[in-house]
């Protein structure tokens, strides 16, 4: 018969500030894992969802990101008559010349300037992109000085509400629409009439190109295609692909910085989680020995004693969900160093996340507790009775 | 002679507990120290500015480059003694991971801007004889093992096509804040190419920078700059090397928030650590504080006991955390690299770092030591363990 629960439970309960300061450490320790891990869930969701899979982006070859790249008219024309491009339901071919531009705009709440993209877009460039919805005002009519703004810019940004204007390529432009790219990296765009963004800016040449492939499993033989035509100098990646490589180094770094922090922080969680279980043991002697008179097995005060661990580490663990759950209200705004452009993205809590900061807190129970159970484990029933 | 020594004995009465502590405290104190130190690495480029020098660039964005002609209006403009340019050249050394800032610089002029470059005379000849010459960073050519005479080539991600450069020198840093892990090569050698390739992106700079003949009239200065550029198809915005600098700075404002954030929670961690030790030492202990009130010590005196323990241990594991915190900090440089300039743990680390120990040392003791002082003689005398 193995050692009653309640009886774990409530050594628990005996000795509350010691349980609050060991379960509030660890707590500590699974709301920094977790919400750091909810940040790299956020940033990859955004990503995924910027992306569409038959989508295909193309850029001046070697230039890693719209920004820096850079197509001229006579190259357009030929990616446009590319025969894998889908058609829409209304006879349009689907694909875009685009425009982008970094233009720096100061935040609302700081008051210091950010680079915001600013994206010429066609009408066939916004059927490419489905989950761009407007939510506010109207869209921009072509030819005009109008622009619509993406959620988190007008937000976020001195003048990107709507109604507002921003001022950039000498000219004063009028937010008439807010759109919700359904938490996509567009979110962090402004775009506005491609032709007439290329004037402002005294371009000639675009930025990049999109378009939408008629049978997604082509990829490879219109990328072959693109990349070995001796007139251009382009190369092309899955729309989805592009965004993700984009911001490899901003979600490497996430990743590394909060497993780094979190290893750290958990030696200092098993250390207290180690004190505590030792001195419970330690006050513990006598009961340990009566324990054993009465038949326990020296596995079963192991598992006891593990059980207790485990709880602390338990509750830890609960406890510090509960608070990083509560971060999901949150959304970041931070510049990635890749693409020079501010990018918006909220803390994401998935499954996996719940499951693997609870793993982790009962770990962190586990290896503090083991080294205690077994030396309670361990004891002589004579000793341990003349001790108390 | 005997309290230190009681002290002592007793804050190592339960070796393991303490030693536990300790360790705990050393991991804290390092892990601060080494956070602190890489938030300390992002503010290296506005540590190492000038007040004496302004940068000028494009109004729209650091993006948008601004004509090279502008360089003949701005040394008009009172009170700017001499003017040089950059350029951004983001090239790829190799392969991509391998990032360290590359600049196509106005020679001469811009040496001049920047004497914290320390170059011997020679390499410095060299390098401006020779348009395809560069000179890197003593950081940077360390990292890749580059000497004198070496060939670099980058892969451009801005303008097409690889670029080879004869490395001329290597320069050092006048200070210990002076970024050494940057390539500079010459401005000349970047025009001349994209004019034959790209007519419409030659005759750019990237940024200006102009000396001030006071800084005290940086913002006049500044300011009468952007206004002889106003209205133009590119207008400027000049501000302070600092201000820059600092405007990297703010861009990842929220990641560098969160570390800060983070540091200050590791030592909250510990904090709760180490009260749990001291509420557990205090509780085995009553009996023996109330026999020293009973021997007629007062409350002020166990009070006193129980901090001059806690803070005892704090600061031997802060001792030890402070210690480990420099191989630990250089051992990190050296894996993310060139990343990071200017990574070096400051005194005011240091001094964060004693602060935040003696900080744990005294909370940890608060509660434990109030009990301690007002427990009751007889009570005390009655509780075991």
């Amino acid at each position: 018969m193995a050692i009653p629960f309640s009886y774990v439970a409530r050594n628990m309960l005996a000795r509350r500030l010691t349980t609050v300061l060991t379960a509030g450490g660890m707590a500590l320790v699974v709301y920094v894992f977790a919400t750091v891990m909810m940040l790299a869930a956020g940033l990859e969701k955004t990503l995924v969802s910027t992306g569409q899979d038959d989508n295909v982006v193309v850029i001046r070859r070697g230039s890693q990101t719209e920004v820096q790249s850079g197509i001229d008219r006579g190259q357009a024309g030929i990616v446009d008559s590319l025969p894998d491009i889908d058609v829409s339901p209304d006879g349009q071919r689907l694909v875009s010349r685009e425009s982008v531009v970094l233009i720096n705009l100061p935040k609302r709440k700081t008051g210091k300037p950010a680079n915001v993209v600013i994206r010429g877009v066609t009408p066939a460039g916004l059927a490419l992109r489905p989950q761009v919805h407007l939510v506010e005002g109207r869209m921009f009519r072509p030819g005009s000085a109008e622009v619509v703004a993406g959620r988190a810019i007008a937000d976020g940004f001195q003048g990107a509400g709507l109604g507002e204007t921003v001022r950039f390529a000498s000219r004063d432009w009028t937010i008439v629409g807010v759109f919700d790219a359904g938490r996509s990296g567009f979110d962090s765009e402004i775009w506005g009439d491609g032709e007439q963004l290329l004037q402002a800016f005294r371009r000639v040449g675009y930025s990049s190109m999109l378009f939408k492939l008629t049978d997604a499993d082509r990829f490879d033989a219109v990328k072959a295609t693109l990349e070995s035509d001796p007139r251009l100098t382009v190369e092309a990646k899955r729309e989805r692909r592009f965004y993700a490589d984009q911001s490899q180094a901003l979600a490497t770094f996430l990743t590394y910085l909060g497993t780094g922090i979190s290893i750290i922080f958990s030696i200092g969680a098993i250390i207290g989680a180690m004190i505590t279980m030792y001195a419970s043991v330690a006050s513990r002697v006598g009961e340990i020995g009566t324990l054993r008179a009465l038949g326990f097995s020296r596995f079963e005060i192991l598992v006891a004693f593990l059980a207790e661990a485990l709880l602390l580490g338990l509750t830890g663990g609960l406890l510090g969900l509960a608070g990083a759950a509560a971060m999901q209200a949150m959304s970041i705004s931070t510049t990635n160093f890749q693409t020079f452009a501010e990018i918006a993205f909220s803390f994401t809590l998935t499954p996996r996340i719940v499951v693997t900061s609870l793993l982790f807190a009962l770990i962190m129970g586990f290896v503090g507790g083991f080294l205690p159970a077994f030396r309670a484990a361990r004891l002589r029933i004579v000793d341990a009775l003349r001790a108390a | 002679m005997f309290l230190p020594l009681l002290v002592l004995r007793n804050a190592f009465r339960h070796k393991l507990r303490t030693t536990l502590t300790i360790v705990g405290i050393v991991v804290a104190i390092v892990a601060f120290g080494v956070l602190r130190t890489i938030v300390d690495a992002w503010y290296a480029g506005v540590e190492a500015s000038s007040s004496a020098r302004l940068v000028t660039r494009n109004a729209v964005s650091l993006t948008f480059a601004l004509p090279l002609t502008y360089a003949q209006k701005m040394r008009q403009v009172p009170g700017v003694t001499a003017v040089a340019w950059a350029n951004w050249f983001g090239g790829v050394y190799i392969k991509e991971s391998n990032f360290f800032p590359q600049f196509a610089i106005s020679g001469a002029s811009y040496l001049d801007l920047y004497p914290e470059f320390v170059l011997s005379p020679e390499e410095r000849r060299s390098f401006l004889a020779d348009r395809a010459g560069a000179i890197a960073g003593r950081k940077l050519a360390d990292k890749y093992g580059w000497k004198v005479g070496d060939q670099i080539p980058l892969r451009g991600t801005i303008y097409p096509g690889t670029w080879t450069f004869n490395l001329r020198g290597i320069f050092d840093g006048a200070e210990a804040s002076t970024d050494t892990s940057a390539f500079y090569f010459q401005f000349d050698y970047l025009n001349e190419t994209i004019k034959r390739q790209f007519p419409r992106r030659a005759d750019y700079a990237g940024v200006f920078i102009e000396q001030l003949r006071d800084p005290e009239e940086a913002a006049a200065v500044s300011q009468a700059i952007d206004a002889t550029f106003r209205n133009s198809l590119a207008e400027t915005l000049t501000e302070t090397e600092k201000a820059f600098q600092l405007g990297f700075v703010s861009m990842s404002e929220a990641i560098i928030g969160a570390i800060q954030a983070v540091s200050f929670v590791v030592i909250v961690i510990i904090m709760a650590v180490m009260a749990n030790t001291m509420a557990m030492t205090a509780r085995e202990r009553y009996g023996e504080y109330a026999t020293f009130k009973a021997l007629g010590f007062g409350g002020g005196f166990v009070a006193a006991l129980i901090f001059a323990e806690s803070l005892g241990i704090a600061l031997i594991g802060a001792a030890l955390g402070i210690a480990l915190t420099f191989p630990v900090a250089q051992g990190f440089a050296n894996a993310v690299g060139a990343l990071l300039s200017g990574f070096h743990v400051s005194r005011e680390t240091v001094l964060l770092q004693l602060g935040a120990a003696v900080v744990i040392g005294i909370i940890a003791a608060l509660v434990p030591a109030w009990r301690a002082a007002r427990i009751r003689i007889v009570e005390g005398l009655r509780t075991i363990g």
